[in-house]
């Protein structure tokens, strides 16, 4: 492997781009591919990015192994409250971006969230700049309607494989009926995981933050059943 | 473990690019580099493919490329082969008697693509 491969895997990391990096077998001659290319290597490549998945392939007669580098999973958490301090550091190990949203200052500090990004807007407009994607899980804590919903309201919209919702059975219930008048479908209501996390009987913050990171895992990698 | 400065937010432990950017950072110290990574496997495996483990001439380790059973294995052939200059891919697996005296526990077979890292052009 050259250096300079490493240096262009960093650049396109910054730039949040997905590449490929190919490695012929018989000799470790290296390429990287992006998802515009043609050729018979991209195109496999292409289809190792969509399933996310290394591998092996032969091309041509030539044994290549295919590697792929996709932008860091993220996660959006909003509210940061006691739960979400045992959350970031477990989803950062996981291997999550991780970002708190909360406009209340005094929640989303930097000593209570000491290496995780923090934006002080309030839901909406912190949403529409962070444009979760399929690769982002969001995670509403807050317990407060007027910073959960409107965040809520956004994640739905969005491709995001992960939308979980604290809050008891009451809770939530009461949280479709406000949502469902402000015009959110039945359908993507559907797409809230609440009461949120694996069922794993877990009682302190630690340990709801536990079956949290369960159950976005389990999203992420068998599909979200709903 | 000196986490790289280029990759916020996220923890280095187990990411390959941030593996890769500590090899880096080894060879760029002086030293002699290799990398291993799993390119197939067979059956059960503790790590899955694409897995990366970096090691340099002092036999620091960084990533993983098994549960710990091939590791030892895969370091000497990379010490050799940071020297040597050539990519090899092993394989590991019940079948292997080097590998069963390795000890491949857990039944499955791994190949593992092994090179130096190298700063030519």
């Amino acid at each position: 492997m050259r250096t300079s491969t490493i240096s262009q895997l960093k650049r396109a990391r910054e730039r949040q781009q997905s590449v490929v990096l190919a490695t012929r077998l018989r000799d470790g001659s290296e390429e990287l591919l992006s998802p515009g290319e043609e050729s018979a290597l991209a195109d496999a490549a292409r289809d190792a990015l969509r399933s996310d998945r290394n591998g092996a392939v032969t091309v041509r007669g030539e044994e290549w192994f295919l590697q792929v580098f996709n932008p860091p999973l993220r996660m959006i958490i909003v509210g940061g409250v006691h739960i979400a301090q045992h959350l970031a550091p477990m989803a950062r190990q996981t291997g999550y971006a991780v970002t708190l949203v909360d406009p209340r200052a005094a929640f989303a500090s930097a000593e209570r969230f000491p290496g995780t990004e923090l934006n002080h807007q309030w839901p909406g407009p912190a949403m529409a700049e962070l444009a979760p994607d399929q690769r982002t899980a969001v995670v509403a804590l807050s317990h407060d309607p007027k910073i959960d919903d409107p965040a809520l309201q956004a994640a739905l919209q969005s491709s995001a494989f992960y939308v979980g919702a604290l809050g008891s059975r009451r809770t939530h219930a009461g949280r479709c009926e406000r949502l469902a008048q402000a015009g959110v479908s039945q359908e993507r209501l559907q797409r809230i995981h609440a009461p949120i996390g694996l069922n794993i009987a877990a009682r302190s913050p630690a340990e709801i933050a536990v079956s949290i990171i369960a159950e976005v895992t389990e999203t992420l990698r068998r599909g979200d059943p709903r | 473990m000196t986490s790289p400065t280029t990759l916020p937010q996220m923890d280095a432990a187990d990411d390959d690019l941030a593996t890769l950017c500590q090899a880096e950072s080894w060879l760029e110290a002086g030293r002699q580099v290799a990398i291993a990574r799993v390119v197939q496997t067979w059956g059960s495996s503790p790590r899955p493919v694409g897995s990366v483990l970096a090691v340099d001439d002092r036999m620091h380790m960084v990533g993983s490329v098994s549960g710990g059973c091939v590791e030892s294995a895969v370091v000497q052939e990379a010490l050799d082969i940071m020297v040597h200059g050539e990519p090899r891919v092993l394989e590991f697996g019940v079948t292997n008697e080097e590998a069963w005296s390795v000890g491949l526990a857990c039944g499955g077979t791994i190949r593992i693509l092994v090179e130096p890292l190298t700063d030519e052009a």
